[in-house]
């Protein structure tokens, strides 16, 4: 039941080639985690700094955080990778649906 | 390891059940357990129909009524309707989509045994104190004022046998995506998987906004909090919120696969291709789709405004045109087909009446501003009662009878199964179609009595008569199933002789392996494909080679069961019993330590040998 769909297209196979795409993806996984903890430090400094109003500091980190999402599902969870199709697919109608719902929240029906 | 079955005791049959991990057991315990449930749920509607069939009757108390009320929704929706589906879906899915099991069949043991444990943990609160009265939909206002333990068994049952739910549903969405047969694309899979696949998706996106739910509720309920309490700071109107945002999408889990398994019976016995199948598909998805975007027309009398109700009243009305989209595609799959006329298409001819009724009380429903005088009456008893009833369970009754030869290796009687079928098409119409009157008349939902003269005499006489004659409807179809199964007569693998898609292809009942070899799938309706061909089975697409079958284990009973436990003694926490608190520590002890083994012991399967599967053909042969 399991592996019986290896074609030789399969990288397992070619271990130089693996070799290779496996440091590459640290590198970006390295990059992507350093800038994570940098705009995480954004984030605590803009709350910390108290010249900012809060009418920039909210919408500043929901913009760091919607960027830090992006790193983490293409860097960490390998959504750019060849066959991830249907995950990302599921991913974002339940994005779309749940933003449905709490613009519907925010917009038309007071709780 | 031996393929060859050999027959065993009754301590031996029971045992391999509770340890079964094989997708084909898993569904006939779905199916005693759900239809134990709905036996139970369905004495229930008996009882409230006992009671209210002449008015100021006292058959049982008010706070009594409240109780059956209350179960009687809660089992059949979560109890009986959910795991009689779940049953289906784990008969057919794999064989249909030519895979030889689930992607986790651990996972999908431990799925029935959380639902079953927390449908006995619910079941319980009858003999502990009450059961839960507060209406299955357990409105915040009402329960935080519940005095009994009943809405704690209600919170914690359903959280167990939520999450035995919402893994299943995982599970089927995994299995869908990743294992089907070569040649099996998506526009290729029957309309049964299709529609599995979609609900299983509403399940993975609605489940948690109960989940929520239910844990703010219990939190508020048993450890003090303010959630939903007005009087603290809290807002009882968003239990209402998060309770449809999961309920909604809930009755369309339930209603996508019925339209599946109709989608079936309709191509099969009209022998025809299923008229429109690409424009089925894209309708199951769309309705999947809006059923999230429909929640508050439960609440347009709660007072979200015009816009609010405009808004979600229009959305609920686009819900009818995927549905029109259904209704016409079956009609057109008859539509100049050679039909048989047997039992699983009598329920499937009757439903399209029936359901389109439901449709369009529904969409008269959707008119906010009329809603006004139809919420909480009998017209809206009526009109669900139309789409679950005249949908689901229809489709249920059906299904029984299109998949018992394929689950059991016998064929109902098709002459006591018309008998079911007549009698619970006319009860079932008796007892609601006159109850949309009643609704118009003022009667209002969930009262337990009402005063005379006022109109409502010989409707409510009439509508508990209808209910009899669906329950010896029920009755007889319980006598067919032992007696079919009494005379076990054994038939081969495409007993309706018009069989379509995959599962047809392989004995009835499947060896526990499925497929020998995986068929190769060249179109829709593979099987009817290599019929036409004047082929007897499918194409191999793969050499006979060793099958790798997963190992029974009894580490999902054992992981229910510990949080069975564990429920109890958080419940009677509250009373400051002080065995509660080690009944607690013992029952996630029970489960943390099944789950511990299950982590560390490793746990590879066996293989059946080639040589085998191939002495096992010769000794068919010889």
């Amino acid at each position: 039941m399991e592996n019986t769909r290896q074609t030789s297209a399969n990288p397992r196979i070619d271990l130089k080639y693996r070799r290779k795409k496996n440091a590459e993806e640290m590198r970006y996984q390295i990059i992507s985690f350093a800038l994570m903890i940098f705009l995480t430090l954004i984030a605590f400094g803009a709350v910390y700094y108290e010249g900012f109003s809060h009418w920039f500091v909210v919408p500043f980190i929901m913009l760091l955080a919607a960027i830090q999402v992006v790193f983490q599902l293409f860097y960490f969870m390998h959504m750019s990778h060849k066959g991830h199709e249907t995950p990302a697919l599921f991913l974002f109608s339940g994005l779309t649906v749940a933003l449905i719902t709490i613009l519907t929240f925010l917009t038309i029906t007071w709780i | 390891m031996s393929t060859i079955a050999q027959k065993k005791g009754f301590g031996a049959t029971v045992w391999d059940y509770l340890t079964t991990v094989d997708h084909k057991k898993i569904a006939i315990l779905y199916l005693m357990a759900g239809g134990i449930f709905f036996l139970a749920g369905g004495l229930e509607a008996l009882f409230i129909r006992i009671q209210l069939a002449v008015p100021n009757n006292d058959f049982v108390s008010a706070g009594l009524y409240n109780q059956i009320l209350t179960m009687h929704g809660t089992t059949m929706i979560f109890l009986a309707a959910m795991p009689l589906i779940f049953a289906f879906m784990n008969a057919a899915v794999p064989l249909q989509i030519g895979a030889r099991d689930v992607a986790f069949p651990f996972v999908n043991a431990l799925g029935f045994w959380l639902f079953f444990f927390g449908g006995i943990f619910l079941n319980c609160s009858w003999f502990l104190g009450g059961a839960p009265d507060a209406g299955w939909t357990s409105y915040a206002s009402l329960t935080l004022n519940a005095k009994s333990h009943g809405v704690d068994f209600y919170i914690l049952g359903l959280q167990i046998s939520g999450i035995g739910t919402l893994i299943g549903g995982i599970n089927f969405l995994v299995t869908i995506v990743n294992m089907r047969a070569p040649g099996m694309t998506y526009m290729r899979m029957p309309l049964f998987t299709w529609s599995s696949f979609v609900t299983s998706a509403l399940i993975l996106f609605a489940f948690p906004a109960l989940t929520v739910g239910l844990f703010l509720l219990m939190f508020d309920r048993m450890f003090g909090g303010n959630f939903f309490d007005v009087s603290a700071g809290g807002n009882t109107i968003i239990w209402e919120h998060l309770f449809w945002i999961f309920g909604h999408p809930e009755v369309y889990i339930l209603i996508l696969p019925a339209f599946g398994l109709f989608s079936e019976i309709f191509a099969t016995f009209s022998r025809k291709r299923l008229f429109g199948y690409s424009s089925m598909v894209f309708a199951t998805v769309l309705i999947g789709f809006l059923g999230f975007m429909v929640w508050a027309h439960h609440m347009f009398t709660v007072g979200m405004g015009p816009i609010a109700n405009a808004i979600f009243a229009v959305a609920t009305m686009a819900i009818a045109v995927p549905t029109g989209i259904k209704i016409f595609n079956w009609l057109f799959t008859m539509w100049g087909g050679s039909i048989k006329f047997t039992t699983p298409m009598h329920y499937a001819v009757a439903f399209i009446p029936s359901f389109v009724a439901g449709g369009v009380t529904g969409i008269m429903n959707a008119v906010a501003a009329a809603d006004y005088q139809y919420h909480d009456s009998y017209f809206v008893v009526a009109h669900f009662h139309y789409v679950i009833v005249g949908g689901v369970v229809l489709a249920l009754l059906a299904g029984t009878h299109y998949y018992w030869p394929k689950m059991f290796g016998t064929m109902l009687s098709e002459v006591l199964g018309k008998i079911t079928f007549w009698l619970f098409l006319i009860g079932f119409h008796l007892t609601f179609f006159i109850q949309h009157f009643l609704g118009l008349m003022g009667m209002p939902r969930r009262v337990f009595t009402y005063l005379p003269n006022q109109g409502w005499d010989t409707g409510n006489m009439v509508s508990s008569i209808g209910a009899f004659f669906m329950g010896i409807a029920v009755i007889i179809m319980l006598i067919n199933v032992v007696v079919t199964q009494v005379k076990g007569v054994k038939v081969g693998n495409d007993p309706w002789g018009d069989g379509r898609s995959l599962e047809w292809s392989i004995p009835s009942p499947p060896p526990f392996y499925n497929f020998k070899q995986l068929p190769l799938v060249r179109g829709l309706d593979p099987f009817w494909i290599e019929k036409m061909e004047g082929k007897k089975g499918m194409t191999p697409a793969e050499p006979l080679g060793d099958i790798h079958m997963p190992n029974a284990s009894f580490l999902p009973v054992t992981i229910s069961f510990g949080l069975f436990v564990a429920a109890f003694g958080i419940l009677f926490h509250v009373d400051d019993k002080p065995w509660a608190l080690p009944v607690m520590i013992i029952g996630l002890g029970i489960t943390l330590v099944s789950m511990l083994i299950r982590s560390v012991k490793d746990d590879h399967g066996f293989h059946i040998h080639k040589e085998d599967l191939e002495n096992e053909d010769k000794g068919v042969k010889a």
